[in-house]
Formats: structure tokens, C-alpha cells, sequence
């Protein structure tokens, strides 16, 4: 195997509340080389904060502790702000969930791709506008140059997060970090998405964390799952082989899934064994 | 984000306000409130402005108490005129040689008669007329905002010159004419508010229940506006004791021999080279106050209303 | 044949009149048994939570027929309708008052059609919905996600409704607790004898609580059809398949999905 891309060993992403300390993020350990890797959880599992703390986006007062956090060799803990910076964006990127608060309403997609674009790459205008623009064809906008002097309010939903995908990848990423990029979207529509994200990862041979709280969608759709609960990996398994889960949550997040075909009634719970959470 | 928290369990009461299963509806209350407490707690200014209100109002209800000398009758005009602060008087005397301590002690009582009545009469309004306009919509809220528009665009002083000149000076008018300019900013931030809650699922749930719209006004929208409204209301103590404070030193508040201490700077303002005491005293308790209410204010806000918050 | 318990003839939603004239419910027809359970599905835009509203009277009805328990719907609603029927809302956070206790929730309705005991009918509602009587008086931002999901539950059953109104419950809620909030309006249905309307996004969902649905789109009826038919992959329209293969996830070398 290749040296891994990302290696994330013992994070801990700890908050210190009024009410005490709270560890969103318990000790979890993985790494990731150029394929696509699901972080599957529910609400509080800590998959978001995993996300954030990668990208050193951890909200106050919020604090990240691991034993090794490397990004191609690079320390992420220990790196200054500006190497920071020039990382964010230029060899990593993030798609967050719902375009609407991810883009600026009031600059037009085009002109927010370009200044992503020139913030890390040295370009003239017109080549980055070129780049803007082939790179809003390759998220299979219609029109690429009437997208581009669009305002984000006047797009959908889908178009926004392809527009928002395509400012993400604009500066040609080694690693994109996308958490829960199509929840917000109709199902025909995240489909489409999911497609275009696809067809560019395996194009650039990026490596793709993908987190979500949908087991199937992440399974049809990554090599690897990690599988969270409350704040640390409870199994990491091939997403084909994920039918022979072995950890009762893996299971039962799986099974508590109503089914199209071979529906049962009532559908079987989760029954939470507070070990898991040891 | 959930996680394992790591701390020890509060004991004793603490453990009962703080209950995550509150046995009834008062310690359910009781304990929000504790809460809301803590959180103000912490802002220390916030809790010396609350402190220094209640300082206000004890002195009030103590002036009898508090004050040394008579606040109208004065001393002896020729050798207790116009004395510096000493021990026995501590802001000295004034002009007519009474004790100015005594005089702000009980001048203290008419501030907060001012700022009571204030709040009594223009907080009601106010949030009646914003919650109603901004639950109805349509024609009723083109109506009452208009009225609120009328309202907002007379000078407070102007309008409060033209009530006393209607009714003659005195402090009673001076308020009414100050309550009826200080609603309008009040049913604006109440509409603003029921705006964003009238189309809340909550308020569809209780509709769909068969509940009346003053049932749903009452319980349901008011409840909600009054946090950003008490927030408001207090900020504005501050301008309406200035107010108050600057009809009486035009001579159009409080009458003589009544002690207040906008007209007792007015009064002082004779002395201000020689005699400084005379205004700056009142002066002095005018700030300390205004001050409080907006340290209070700023409090309340990081603690009832967490939006406006930095 | 018994009558139907919801009976709704060429419905029409317009919001707004002009140039800003929305139709967000276009001739929509359907009717359901009592005790049985009926699913609206489609995406965002499809005009299915506003069928729902203008049974309820949360939108107006614009044209065509709403029926409900053998008698046209009266504008504005009165109180008989209310105890009839109910709804509830798909983000538990956004549909429980913020300032009042579970206690309060439940008894507002009760209070305003003048019924007794309100004391034992709200610890039978929490009972009801699998939760105890430690949880009366509690604010809802002391409760999960499934726990508020289950008080706006109880809280639409403590009239006795005949039929219940359901946008989404479980949309907002984890796969677990979505389980466990699904197998609660499935048992309840049965001990109660109620009539469903399910609106969802996702078939598998509405496959599971519903024998009939209905595929609606941009404001259009697409298809009636039932959930052993869905089971199946049958589908006459070509949008309901589309669905279909969406629900089943991602699928790297499969048909291209309809673009909407």
C-alpha cells in the first residue's frame, strides 16, 4: 500500500462546557488513502466534529488533541495558521450540507469561484475564469456562463451544491472532506450529485471522507465505512462486505431501515447497550 | 454533539432546581429561572447595574428612613445656605438651605414613580399593539402600524411641552407624555418578533387544536415577545429618566418644592462655579442610575435573549 | 362500501394572485377508509404537505371538495372538526412551544374544548406514547428529537381524533429512532382505530405504514398506486420508478435518474 494520504491517530475533540467537559470526538483512529471513505453516525455520533477537526474548523470552545493528525506528512496540530490556510481549500476541501449558508449571496457563483481559484493558485482573471467555467461543466450545469453570473439565491438546491462542489474542487484538491453534501436535497436530485462528486474523484484520484447519517447512501456509495457511536468507531468494514457486520449497532442501524422489498412489521429497534459507549 | 459528560453530579438544591425531571410545574419554573440566573450571574457588570436598582428602589420605599433633614423645608437661610459637603451634610445644602442628600434620597422617589409608570403604560401597548398587528397581518396591520408610525414621528419633549401646556406642569403629565412617545419602538419589536413566530409550527399545532386568536396571542405569541421586550424596556429606563430628568430641569416636570433631580440641577445651575455641590450631586445620581438600568439591560439581553447577543 | 373517512374530489391550492400567483395543488383526488392508511409521496415542491394544510385548514382551498367524516370542511374550521382531526408536524423542534412544559403542551387542548380530568388524561397521553410521568414537566429543550417527536403525538391524540395527519414525522429523527416512532403510529393505529395520512419523501417509509399512496409532483397527482405494487418495482410512471431506484441508494453503473 501507497503512504496514506491522512493519518489520524487518537483524535479527541474535547468541549469545555459550564456543565464540565463533553468529548464529542473519542479517541478515533483511521487513515485514508486515494479512496472513498464513509463515516456513518447519528445525530451526536461526533462524525461532524471528526470532519471539522481534520480541517482544524473545530468551533470554540471547542479543543483537538491527537497523537498523530498528519495530512501527506504535514503535522495539521502543530502547523501555523498560514500553512493552515493555504492547505484549507488549495489540498483540502470541505462541501458542507446546505449550499444556502455556504455560499456568499451576495457575490455571484462565478466570482466566487474565481477568488477561491486565486487564493491558491497564482492565475490571471481569465484564466481562472476559464477554470471557473470548465469547472462548472464538469458539475453539468446547462449553461455554465449564464450559471456563473448567477446570484445563489437564484439557483435550486441541486445547483447550488453542484456550484458549491465546484468551487470546492476548482483548485484540484488532494483530499475532500463532505459532510452530509446531498441531505438537503431531493432524493432524484442527490442522486445526480452524488454522480457528478463520483465521476470527479475517481477522475483526480482524490481522497473523499464522506459523512453522513445514511447507511445506505454511504455504503453504495464508498470502499470504506467507519461506523461511529457516541464519539468513537464501533467498526470499520468494507462497504460491500456490510451485510456481515459484526457489531450489534452496525446491525442495527441497518435493519431498523423500513425496506421497499422484504418489509417487516414492526420494524426491529436499536436496543443501545451503554458498553458500546465504553 | 453528545458525549459522556465528565463531571460530578450537583447536589442538594442545586440538584433539585436543575432536575432533568421536575416533579411539578413550579420547580420546572423554578428551576429555568435558576438557570437564567447563573447565566446573568456570571456578567458582573450586569449584576452591579441590578444592583444598583435595587439600591434605587430601597431608597424610595426608605426615604423616611434615610434621609436626615426635610427634603422642602430648609434651614436656617442665613448660615445654612449654600454649605460644601461636610458631615452634616454630606452633598452640602442648596440655595434655599436644604440638606441636598435628603433631597436626592427623596427625589429618588420620583424617578422611580416615573420609570413604574412608564413601563406600565407603555409596555402594555406596546406589545398589544405589535403582537396583534403582527398576528393578524392584513388590514389590522396596516392600521396599528400606521398609528404606531404617527406616534414614533412626535418629539418626545415637543409633545410633552404641548401636554403640559394643555394640562399644566407637573411630573403626572410629564409621564403620560413620555409613556405615550416611548410605546411605538416597543410594538415594532413585538410585531417583528410575531412575525417570525406566527408561521411556526407551533402555533399551526395550537391552531389546529380549535384555540381562540386572543387564546393564541395570550399564551402563545406574548410569552415569547416579552423577553426581547423587558430587554428593551430596561435599555430605555435610562433615556427616560433623562427625559424626566430634562423636563424638569425646563421647569415643565416635577414642581417646587418637589424634590427632583432634574430640576434640582436646573436649580443648580445658578451655583455651578461657586457651588458646584448644588448640581452635581443630582447630576451625579441622574448618571449613577441611567447607568444601572443599561448595565442591567445589557445583562438581561445576553441572558434572555441570546440572539442579539455579540 | 363504507364512507370514506377523508374524501378529497379535484382539490386546487393557489397562493397569492397576478404575477405571483403559485398553484401549488393542481386537481388532486383521493379518498381514504376509515382505520386505514393512505401515503402522499413526492419531493420538495410536489404540493403534498399543502394537501395536507388545506385539509387542516392551514391553506385555503381553492377549489374542488374536501370531505372529511361524510361532511364538507367548513372555513374557518370549527371546534368538532378539530376533535376529528389532527396533525402532526415533521420538525419536532419547531412544532412544541419553546417556553412550555410537556404539562402545558398537553393541556391546552384539553382546556380549550372544556374537557375533565385533565390531570389523568395527560398521564394516559404520555402513557400512550411510551413515555412516563416524569416527563410531564419538562421543557422541550430537555428532550430528544424521538421524545418531542412522541408529545406532539400525544398531543394531537389527547382529543381522540378519528383521523391523523402526518407531515413527515419521522424525517427529522435518526434511523433508530425513526424505527421506534414508526412501529409507535403503527400500534397505535390499531389500538385506536385511526385513519392515517402519511406525507413523506421516502418510499420505503410510506411503503411501510401505508397499503395505498399517492405519487405526487410539482403539484400533480402522478400515480396511485399501492405498496405491494412499489414492493414489487412495479410502477406505471416513469417518475415513480425513478423514485424507486433513487430510494435504493447510490448505484454506480445505473440508470441515469430523471433530472428534475
Amino acid at each position: 500500500m501507497t503512504k496514506p494520504l491522512l493519518e489520524v491517530e487518537d483524535l479527541r475533540v474535547r468541549f469545555h462546557l459550564r456543565t464540565g467537559i463533553v468529548e464529542a470526538v473519542r479517541g478515533v483512529s483511521f487513515q485514508l488513502g486515494h479512496e472513498r471513505l464513509g463515516i456513518v453516525g447519528e445525530s451526536g455520533s461526533g462524525k461532524s466534529q471528526t470532519g471539522r477537526a481534520i480541517l482544524g474548523l473545530t468551533p470554540p470552545p471547542g479543543e483537538v488533541v491527537a497523537k498523530r493528525l498528519t495530512f501527506d506528512g504535514i503535522d495539521l496540530l502543530t502547523a501555523s495558521k498560514r500553512t493552515l490556510r493555504t492547505l484549507r481549500g488549495g489540498r483540502i476541501s470541505m462541501v458542507m450540507q446546505d449550499p444556502k449558508y455556504s455560499l456568499n449571496p451576495v457575490m455571484t457563483i462565478g466570482e466566487q469561484i474565481i477568488e477561491a481559484y486565486q487564493a491558491h493558485r497564482k492565475a490571471s482573471r481569465g484564466e481562472a475564469r476559464d477554470k471557473t467555467l470548465a469547472m462548472l461543466e464538469a458539475v453539468k450545469m446547462r449553461d455554465p456562463s449564464r450559471v456563473f453570473s448567477l446570484y445563489p439565491h437564484e439557483v435550486s438546491g441541486g445547483m447550488g451544491q453542484r456550484a458549491m462542489i465546484a468551487m470546492m474542487l476548482v483548485t484540484d484538491p488532494d483530499m475532500l472532506i463532505a459532510d452530509e453534501p446531498t441531505s438537503a436535497l431531493d432524493v432524484t436530485v442527490q442522486m445526480e450529485v452524488l454522480r457528478i462528486l463520483d465521476e470527479l474523484v475517481a477522475e483526480r484520484g482524490m481522497g473523499l471522507i464522506f459523512i453522513s447519517h445514511d447507511l445506505k447512501l454511504v455504503s453504495s456509495f464508498c470502499d470504506r465505512v467507519l461506523v461511529m457511536y457516541a464519539g468513537h468507531v464501533v467498526e470499520e468494514l468494507e462497504a460491500r462486505h456490510l451485510r456481515e457486520a459484526k457489531h450489534p449497532y452496525t446491525q442495527g442501524l441497518m435493519n431498523c431501515l423500513p425496506k421497499l422489498k422484504d418489509d417487516i412489521r414492526p420494524l426491529p429497534t436499536l436496543n443501545r447497550d451503554p458498553a458500546w459507549a465504553l | 454533539m453528545t458525549g459522556a459528560p465528565l463531571v460530578q453530579q450537583p447536589s442538594g438544591a442545586r440538584a433539585w432546581l436543575l432536575s432533568p425531571e421536575p416533579a411539578s410545574r413550579w420547580q420546572a419554573r423554578l428551576g429555568r429561572f435558576y438557570l437564567g440566573w447563573r447565566a446573568f450571574s456570571k456578567n458582573p457588570l450586569a449584576v452591579l447595574g441590578l444592583g444598583v436598582v435595587l439600591l434605587l428602589i430601597l431608597v424610595a420605599i426608605f426615604a423616611d428612613l434615610i434621609a436626615p433633614y426635610s427634603p422642602i423645608i430648609g434651614g436656617n437661610l442665613r448660615t445654612e445656605r449654600l454649605l460644601p459637603p461636610s458631615a452634616a451634610h454630606w452633598f452640602g445644602t442648596d440655595d434655599l438651605a436644604r440638606d441636598i442628600f435628603s433631597r436626592v434620597v427623596y427625589g429618588s422617589r420620583t424617578t422611580l414613580w416615573v420609570v413604574m409608570l412608564v413601563a406600565i403604560i407603555a409596555t402594555p401597548i406596546g406589545l398589544a399593539m405589535g403582537t396583534v398587528a403582527g398576528y393578524l397581518g392584513g388590514w389590522v396591520d396596516t392600521v396599528l402600524m400606521r398609528i404606531t408610525d404617527i406616534f414614533l414621528a412626535f418629539p418626545r419633549l415637543i409633545l410633552a411641552l404641548a401636554f403640559v401646556a394643555a394640562l399644566g406642569p407637573g411630573i403626572d403629565n410629564a409621564i403620560i407624555a413620555i409613556a405615550i412617545t416611548s410605546w411605538p419602538p416597543y410594538a415594532r419589536i413585538a410585531r417583528a418578533e410575531t412575525l417570525t413566530i406566527r408561521n411556526s409550527d407551533f402555533i399551526a399545532a395550537v391552531k389546529l387544536q380549535g384555540a381562540s386568536t386572543p387564546r393564541i396571542i395570550l399564551g402563545h405569541v406574548v410569552p415569547l415577545c416579552l423577553s426581547s421586550l423587558i430587554v428593551r424596556v430596561t435599555l430605555d429606563m435610562a433615556g427616560i429618566i433623562l427625559t424626566a430628568a430634562g423636563l424638569g430641569f425646563l421647569g415643565l416636570g416635577a414642581q417646587p418644592p418637589m424634590p427632583e433631580w432634574g430640576a434640582m440641577v436646573a436649580t443648580g445651575r445658578n451655583y455651578l462655579i461657586d457651588q458646584w455641590w448644588v448640581a452635581a450631586m443630582p447630576g451625579a445620581a441622574i448618571f449613577v442610575v441611567s447607568l444601572g438600568f443599561n448595565l442591567l439591560g445589557d445583562g438581561l439581553r445576553d441572558v434572555l435573549d441570546p440572539k442579539a447577543a455579540k | 362500501m363504507t364512507e370514506p373517512m377523508l374524501d378529497i374530489q379535484n382539490l386546487s391550492v393557489v397562493f397569492g394572485t397576478g404575477r405571483l400567483r403559485v398553484d401549488a395543488v393542481k386537481d388532486v383526488s383521493f379518498h381514504v377508509e376509515p382505520g386505514a392508511s393512505f401515503g402522499l409521496v413526492g419531493e420538495s415542491g410536489s404540493g403534498k404537505s399543502t394537501v395536507l394544510r388545506a385539509v387542516c385548514g392551514l391553506a385555503p382551498i381553492s377549489g374542488g371538495r374536501v370531505m372529511v367524516n361524510g361532511q364538507a370542511v367548513k372555513s374557518p374550521r370549527d371546534k368538532s372538526f378539530y376533535r376529528t382531526a389532527q396533525m402532526v408536524f415533521q420538525d419536532p423542534y419547531a412544532s412544541l412551544h419553546p417556553r412550555h412544559t410537556v404539562d402545558r403542551t398537553l393541556s391546552e387542548p384539553l382546556a380549550i374544548h372544556g374537557e375533565k380530568n385533565a390531570e389523568a388524561r395527560i398521564l394516559e397521553a404520555l402513557r400512550e406514547v411510551g413515555l412516563g410521568p416524569s416527563f410531564r414537566f419538562r421543557y422541550p429543550h430537555q428532550l430528544s428529537g424521538g421524545q418531542r417527536q412522541r408529545i406532539a403525538i400525544a398531543r394531537a391524540l389527547i382529543l381522540r381524533p378519528k383521523i391523523l395527519l402526518l407531515d413527515e414525522p419521522t424525517s427529522a429523527l435518526d434511523a433508530s429512532v425513526q424505527a421506534e416512532v414508526l412501529n409507535l403510529l403503527d400500534e397505535l393505529r390499531v389500538r385506536l382505530g385511526l385513519t392515517y395520512v402519511l406525507v413523506s419523501h421516502d418510499l420505503a417509509v410510506v411503503a411501510h405504514l401505508c397499503d395505498r399512496l399517492l405519487v405526487m409532483r410539482q403539484g400533480e397527482a402522478v400515480e396511485e398506486t399501492t405498496a405491494a405494487a412499489l414492493r414489487s418495482g412495479q410502477a406505471a410512471n416513469e417518475y415513480t420508478r425513478a423514485l424507486i431506484q433513487a430510494s435504493q441508494g447510490f448505484a454506480r453503473d445505473g440508470v441515469e435518474p430523471v433530472l428534475v
